[in-house]
C-alpha cells in the first residue's frame, strides 16, 4: 500500500462528497452544474490514485485513458447542462 | 527528490485542491465561484503531473480547467449579479428556507457517510494484493498497436469501442444544444491589443494542436488535446468580436460535427468486411488508421467544444447570409 495512493484516493472521496453536497443543496443551477464537475474531478482522482504505482514505475494506463475520455464527455455534458439552464431561465422569464 | 518533501509537496497540493473546491461551492457570487473553479482544474493539472499522468494533465487544464472555465464564465456572464449585500442574504435565505436547516444537515451527513464508505472501500481494496493483468497485457501488445503511447493505444485500439461511443455521446451533446436554440450574441469587436495578441495567438494554437495530434502516437498528447486546442483558437477569435471563427457553415458544419464517428464507423465496417473483427486493425496499417481516426476526432471536438461555447445554432454568416440581408434591405 503507497502512502501517495492513499492519500490522493482520500482526496477523491471528499472531493466527491464536497460535489454530491454542492450538487443537492445549491439553489444557482449554474453552482449545481460546478459541484457535478468536483464529484467528477474525484472520481477522476480516484481512478488515477489507483493507476498510481510509485515513483519511477510506470502507472497503468488504462484509467489514465478513461479519465481522458471521461474530461471530454464532462465538458459535453456540462455545455449541454447550460444550454439547457440558458433555455429554461428564457422560457421563466417569457413566462 | 527525498520521501519527506515530496510528502510536504502532495500535503500542499491536496489542500488547496480541498480548499479550492470548497470555497468555488461555498460562495453565492456565481462568477466567484466559477473562477474559483478554473483554478481548481489548473491545480488538478498539477496533481495529474504529479501521479505520472501527463496526458491526462494536458487535458485537464486545456478542457477541464479551460474550456470549462470559459464555458461557465460566458454563462455566469449572463446571469444577473447579485447588486448588494442585501440581495446575496435576501437570495441565501431564500435558498435556506427552499431547503431546510434540518434537510441541509442530512444532505452533509449523508456525503459525510458516502465518503465514508466510498474511503473504508479503497482502503479494503488498497490493502489486498494488486493483480495486474491488464498493465502487462497492454505493454506485451503495445508493438503490434500502431502506437507507442500505451494511453492512445489503449484508446484508439484496445478500447477503440469506447472511444468511438464517448465521440456519440459528444454528437449527441452537440445535436442537443442545437435543439435548443439560436447561439448566444457576440462579442464587442476587440481594442488594438488584444486584436494583436488574437494574430499571435491564434496560428500558434492551430500549431500546437497539430504537434499534439502528431505526438500523441509515441509521447502525451493525441485527437483530445489537439481538438481543446483547435477549439480554444475558435473561442478566443470569438471573444475577439470576430463573426468568422473558422468554423464552417450549413452542411460541411454537419459533416465536421459527424466526422468522428463517421469516420470511425467507416473504418470499423470496412475491416467487417474485409473479414477482421471490428476495429480489430491489421498491425501494418494500424498506426494509418490511428492517426486517420485521430484527426477526424479532433475536428469533431473542437467543433463541438467551439459549438458550445456559441451555446445553440450558429448564426449565419456566409455569403447566403449576406444575400438574405441585402433582399431584406430592398424595399
Amino acid at each position: 500500500m503507497l502512502t501517495t495512493q492513499v492519500l490522493y484516493a482520500l482526496t477523491a472521496c471528499v472531493l466527491v462528497a464536497l460535489g454530491l453536497r454542492g450538487a443537492l443543496l445549491h439553489a444557482s443551477l449554474l453552482q449545481r452544474i460546478v459541484a457535478i464537475n468536483v464529484m467528477g474531478a474525484g472520481v477522476f482522482m480516484l481512478l488515477i490514485a489507483v493507476a498510481y504505482r510509485g515513483p519511477g514505475q510506470s502507472p497503468d494506463p488504462l484509467p489514465h485513458a478513461l479519465v481522458l475520455t471521461g474530461i471530454v464527455v464532462a465538458v459535453s455534458a456540462t455545455a449541454l447542462a447550460l444550454a439547457l439552464a440558458r433555455r429554461l431561465h428564457a422560457e421563466r422569464d417569457d413566462g | 527528490m527525498n520521501p519527506v518533501s515530496l510528502l510536504v509537496f502532495d500535503a500542499l497540493l491536496l489542500l488547496s485542491i480541498v480548499g479550492l473546491a470548497w470555497a468555488s461551492l461555498a460562495t453565492t457570487d456565481v462568477r466567484r465561484g466559477v473562477i474559483l473553479f478554473m483554478a481548481f482544474g489548473l491545480v488538478l493539472a498539477v496533481a495529474w503531473g504529479r501521479l505520472l499522468a501527463p496526458d491526462v494533465a494536458l487535458a485537464e487544464a486545456a478542457i477541464g480547467a479551460g474550456l470549462s472555465g470559459a464555458l461557465l464564465l460566458a454563462a455566469a456572464h449572463r446571469q444577473p449579479r447579485p447588486l448588494s449585500p442585501e440581495t446575496t442574504n435576501a437570495t441565501r435565505n431564500k435558498g435556506a428556507a427552499g431547503v431546510g436547516v434540518v434537510l441541509r444537515w442530512a444532505v452533509t451527513l449523508l456525503c459525510t457517510a458516502l465518503a465514508g464508505t466510498l474511503a473504508w472501500a479503497l482502503l479494503h481494496a488498497f490493502s489486498s494484493t494488486p493483480h495486474d493483468m491488464l498493465p502487462g497485457a497492454i505493454s506485451a501488445n503495445l508493438a503490434v498497436s500502431g502506437v507507442s503511447n500505451p494511453v492512445t493505444a489503449v484508446l484508439l485500439n484496445f478500447r477503440a469501442y469506447d472511444t468511438l461511443l464517448e465521440l456519440a455521446v459528444l454528437l449527441t451533446a452537440v445535436l442537443g444544444i442545437f435543439a435548443l436554440g439560436q447561439a448566444n450574441p457576440g462579442y464587442q469587436p476587440a481594442g488594438p491589443v488584444f486584436d494583436g495578441l488574437v494574430r499571435w495567438l491564434v496560428p500558434v494554437l492551430i500549431l500546437t494542436a497539430g504537434y499534439l495530434l502528431w505526438v500523441g502516437a509515441h509521447a502525451p498528447g493525441g485527437a483530445f488535446q489537439a481538438g481543446a486546442m483547435l477549439a480554444a483558437a475558435g473561442v478566443v477569435l470569438r471573444l475577439a468580436g470576430r463573426t468568422r471563427i473558422g468554423l464552417p457553415e450549413g452542411l460541411m458544419l454537419r459533416i465536421v460535427i459527424a466526422a468522428g464517428v463517421g469516420v470511425f464507423l467507416l473504418i470499423g465496417m470496412t475491416l467487417l468486411l474485409l473479414g477482421r473483427p471490428f476495429l480489430g486493425y491489421p498491425p501494418a496499417w494500424a498506426g494509418s488508421l490511428i492517426l486517420l481516426i485521430e484527426t477526424a476526432a479532433m475536428l469533431s471536438i473542437a467543433a463541438t467544444l467551439v459549438l458550445a461555447f456559441l451555446g445553440g445554432r450558429p448564426e449565419a454568416t456566409g455569403v447566403k447570409a449576406e444575400a438574405n440581408r441585402q433582399c431584406e434591405e430592398i424595399p
